[in-house]
């Protein structure tokens, strides 16, 4: 399908002067000294940011950026160059001196470029500049500050910023693949700091995805943001030391399920199953999670950070299982570990701009629902914790240990909700921690858009989701008793 | 491929950027600053011996500020025509006319603006010496080191060999304009090591320096990181308990990278510090003596102006225990009724921020051999991993790995455990620092010691 997406090649060709002749010429001379495979990958950002700070509009931004970068594949081996500069000449030296990874006689790439079939219309592909509507955004800026300052005296700072981007790509490939999409993205974040006496807590809250503003005046009002944010703050203010050790712990739904990120995500990504480098190297087909759990990567949903209507190399994204009903299935892929894995690419591979290699990326990522109800699984606790929102977590892909930072959580005593505790790290092992998912919540819910995922230097939007699950057991990293 | 491609020059003069800023005046701004900067990187890595990646590349940027009275806004762009000028200007301005008078936001005083004389020693084009085979045969050298170093070692994340250089040029209306230059290479070796029962430890070790004769030999990079890898294999868990906490120069760092964080002043005007209002007060142990110093010759964090266009200076954030200094640009600094400390960050988008020049913790007498000797039972930590700091209440848990002390000695790998505690008791429990501080970056710590922290095992 071509429709509002051929906009984007118009805009490459029209605007930035390339031409389907420029592209071939690229594609040879990054072939000149063999190679299995080449692509060009354009990239024009348009970006834009305000922010509200002690009531006042501190901050407005607006950026562009623009780039190719030119990638050519020989065995194993990866030649990259990249310029930001689009004249016909920085192109094709970029393209020689990415060539120069190989060395063989030249190679021609295939004749003719043909796009592939999309899913229909995942976000939306018009609509406004991202410099435009600005009134209407410092609007919803003002109702967060409001919303949170009327929340509690306790609030003493809010914090309140938009910021949103559209992003234009362009693919082409030795093979014959050409692909286009223009990717919108907009992000709403408050965060707050509440006082009492010396004691002083902060809390946040925020979300997105590839929206426009209107997301913001109908699905997640600034309101929710700012009363969120608020609330934190003001339990924080009343938390008691995290336990440590070893103990039962519930995740609540959404956002925890950066659990399965960090757990299983990152030790799925083929690249490092191709080098033997992750501690679920050679587990397909393995138990490696209780029969309860069923995990996808997902990037076909609607307006979700994580989605792609086709990823950094120019293939569709798609829906994989990972884990089902407890037993490891397959990786995500790109198409460099596709092919030298003889595995599917399943539309993984991402980067985080023009000036870097792509690589097996997530998407969204999550676990499917089950059926005992969230009340049950907290009601099953006789003392643990209950964890419902997080920070950001961290894993060692070779030995799987991995760790999450509760930024909301509480303890489960005799069944029942009680203190809330201050922030934690919880720690498990990615190949063990899942065998200890006992019951599984019939509550799936996704975050509210506000996950982006680092690796090897490269940062990318991500989503992640489960429902309420528990774990037999895990390690609390706090200093109490 | 013999011949490594020079890094492409620009033609792009103080006076083109000197321009931008008469253009910004010109379309009605009362104040402008603006920043180009420009960068190459070359990148190397070699896996199993083999060449896996090879990259090449150079970018460049232009960055605007505008004021209108205290009102102020930005934009940044990577078209540096004509025509993406006029755009970058023009949208600084639209931009500008929608946000709030702030009294606070201004350019600093002319008298305050400045550049350090002395020869920093930043830049050194003998990062990008090398030819591409020689670039190759580094990196090759570094892993092969960590392969040969024992057979337990059969796998590995690669070698590596990288350089970039950077040009800055900022100028203001207020009559500053500086340009500087800086130059960084470095080796990696992350070699992977396996026990007969197929569990996998990885670790790393590197040398980064601003010039390729400053480095440390590919070969001792890549025996370091062996070392470092085998030491942790056959890891065990812990029982949860409170015991003494060695941090080594690598985690003793990221406690530093929380205090660097604490006394930023933008946290600190907003009470988003546990340490806001605890200017003069003791917050630290009588033995901590921490330095923020941007004018070392050759340091990682050093400059000859910051973000802003003002000299670096050399300062104590600690001296004895007591806090003595926020590290602050001009809009914090106006906001606290303090000056500047000269630690303006700049990008090329967004207001200054506040970074840290050599931030480092003053020796103490003793080797880390010493200090290690007298910790009868405890952990040595070699690696935090997760985000589990909060700078605004202190409170600090992260996961940890190490090796278990017993009677002075380093005993066993230890795994899959969090050490926790808070920041304010932590920095107060520090009883303990060797005198090993070596600049790895621009924040560094000798080993020390902390007391009361708790560990969360099984």
């Amino acid at each position: 399908m071509e429709p509002a997406s051929a906009d984007t090649r118009k805009f490459f060709y029209e605007h930035l002067g390339l031409s389907d002749r420029l592209l071939e010429q690229c594609l040879s001379a990054a072939l000149s000294a063999g190679g299995d495979y080449a692509d060009l990958y354009f990239e024009y950002i348009t970006a834009g940011s305000l922010s509200l700070d002690e009531s006042l509009v501190k901050s407005a931004t607006s950026g562009i950026s623009a780039g190719c970068g030119v990638r050519v594949l020989s065995g194993e081996r990866t030649g990259y160059a990249y310029t930001d500069d689009l004249s016909p000449e920085r192109l094709l030296r970029a393209a020689r001196t990415a060539a120069l990874i190989a060395s063989g006689p030249a190679k021609e790439p295939v004749q003719g470029f043909r796009s592939p079939s999309t899913a229909a219309s995942l976000y939306p592909l018009a609509g406004s500049s991202v410099s435009g509507e600005v009134a209407a955004k410092l609007l919803l800026l003002e109702r967060a500050d409001k919303t949170a300052r009327a929340f509690d005296t306790r609030i003493v700072q809010v914090q309140a910023s938009y910021a949103d981007e559209r992003r234009r790509i362009l693919v082409a490939a030795s093979d014959g693949s050409f692909a286009h999409d223009t990717q919108p993205m907009a992000r709403l974040n408050v965060s707050v700091i509440a006082k009492q006496g010396d004691n002083i807590a902060r809390g946040s809250s925020g979300g997105g995805g590839r929206v426009l503003l209107d997301f913001f005046l109908s699905e997640k009002t600034p309101e929710h943001f700012a009363l969120e944010a608020a609330r934190q703050a003001i339990l924080q203010l009343g938390a008691v030391p995290a336990p440590a050790g070893e103990m039962p712990v519930v995740l609540g739904h959404g956002w925890p399920g950066i659990l399965l990120h960090e757990a299983v995500g990152h030790g799925l990504e083929a690249d490092f199953n191709r080098k033997k480098t992750s501690a679920f190297s050679g587990l397909v087909g393995q138990m490696v999670a209780s029969p309860k759990v069923t995990v996808v990567d997902n990037g076909t949903m609607p307006n979700r950070r994580g989605s792609l209507h086709v990823d950094d190399e120019g293939s569709p994204t798609q829906h994989t299982v990972l884990i089902e009903n407890g037993v490891l299935k397959g990786y995500m892929s790109d198409k460099l570990s596709a092919r030298l894995m003889g595995i599917a690419d399943t539309g993984n591979g991402r980067r985080e701009s023009y000036q870097h290699i792509p690589m097996p990326r997530m998407t969204n990522t999550y676990m499917l629902a089950g059926e005992d109800d969230p009340q049950d699984i907290i009601r099953s606790v006789q003392r643990g914790l209950y964890a419902v929102n997080f920070g950001g977590g961290q894993v060692d892909i070779t030995n799987g240990k991995f760790v999450f930072s509760a930024s909301e959580a509480y303890l489960i005593e005799d069944g029942k909700i009680t203190a809330p505790v201050k922030n934690a790290t919880l720690i498990g092992n990615g190949p063990e921690s899942l065998k200890y998912v006992s019951m599984v919540g019939n509550d799936l819910e996704l975050d509210e858009g506000v996950g982006t995922c680092g690796k090897a230097g490269q940062s990318v939007p991500v989503g992640v989701g489960m429902p309420t699950i528990k774990l037999d057991r895990m390690t609390v990293g706090g200093t109490g008793h | 491929m013999n011949v490594a491609a020079a890094p492409a020059a620009t033609s792009i003069t103080q006076e083109f950027v000197t321009d931008i800023v008469t253009k910004a005046l010109k379309a009605g701004a009362s104040d402008a600053e603006a920043v180009f900067a420009e960068g190459d990187e070359f990148e190397t890595v070699v896996r199993m011996g083999q060449v896996e990646q090879l990259k090449e590349a150079g970018s460049r940027a232009l960055g605007l500020r505008v004021f209108l009275g205290n009102r102020t806004a930005s934009a940044s762009t990577s078209d540096l025509s004509p025509q993406g000028i006029a755009a970058l200007v023009g949208s600084a301005m639209d931009l500008v006319r929608v946000t709030s008078e702030d009294p606070f936001a201004e350019l600093p005083d002319r008298a305050a603006f400045g550049s350090l004389t002395a020869d920093l020693d930043l830049f050194h084009d003998d990062v990008f010496s090398l030819s591409v085979e020689e670039r190759i045969a580094w990196a090759r050298r570094a892993e092969e080191a960590a392969f040969a170093a024992d057979p337990r070692i059969q796998n590995s994340g690669g070698g590596s060999f990288d350089a970039s250089i950077g040009r800055k040029i900022l100028a203001n209306s207020r009559g500053f304009c500086g340009e500087s230059r800086g130059s960084m290479c470095s080796i990696v070796a992350q070699p992977i090591a396996q026990t007969p029962d197929g569990a996998m430890q990885r670790d790393y070790w590197y040398s980064s320096q601003r010039s390729l004769r400053l480095l440390e030999s590919p070969e001792s990079v890549g025996a370091e990181a062996a070392r470092r890898t085998l030491r942790r294999l056959g890891a065990r868990r812990v029982p949860t308990q409170r015991v003494p906490l060695v941090f080594a120069p690598e985690t003793a760092r990221s406690l530093l990278g929380a205090l660097f964080s604490a006394v930023n002043g933008n946290a600190v005007y907003r009470n988003a510090s546990f340490l806001a209002g605890k200017l003069g007060e003791k917050v630290a142990g009588e033995n901590l003596t921490v330095i923020d110093d941007g004018t070392m010759p050759g340091g990682f964090g050093s400059a000859y102006f910051d973000g802003e266009g003002l000299p670096t200076r050399r300062k104590p954030v600690l001296e004895h225990g007591v806090l003595r200094n926020y590290l602050l640009n001009t809009y914090a600094a106006r906001k606290l009724g303090l000056s500047s400390t000269g630690n303006a960050s700049r990008g090329l988008a967004g207001a200054p921020g506040i970074g840290a020049g050599n931030f480092y913790l003053e020796p103490g007498p003793q080797s880390p051999e010493e200090l290690l000797r007298n910790v009868r039972q405890g952990l040595y930590v070699t690696e935090l991993i997760g985000h589990g700091v909060n700078i605004v209440t202190g409170d600090y848990s992260q996961g940890a790995s190490g090796l278990w002390i017993e009677n002075g000695e380093l005993a066993y790998p230890v795994e899959e455990i969090t050490v926790a505690g808070n920041l304010k008791e932590i920095f107060l429990n520090i009883t303990e620092i060797a005198n090993d501080l070596v600049f790895r970056g621009s924040l560094a710590s000798p080993t020390l010691l902390v007391e009361g922290m708790t560990i969360a095992g099984s």
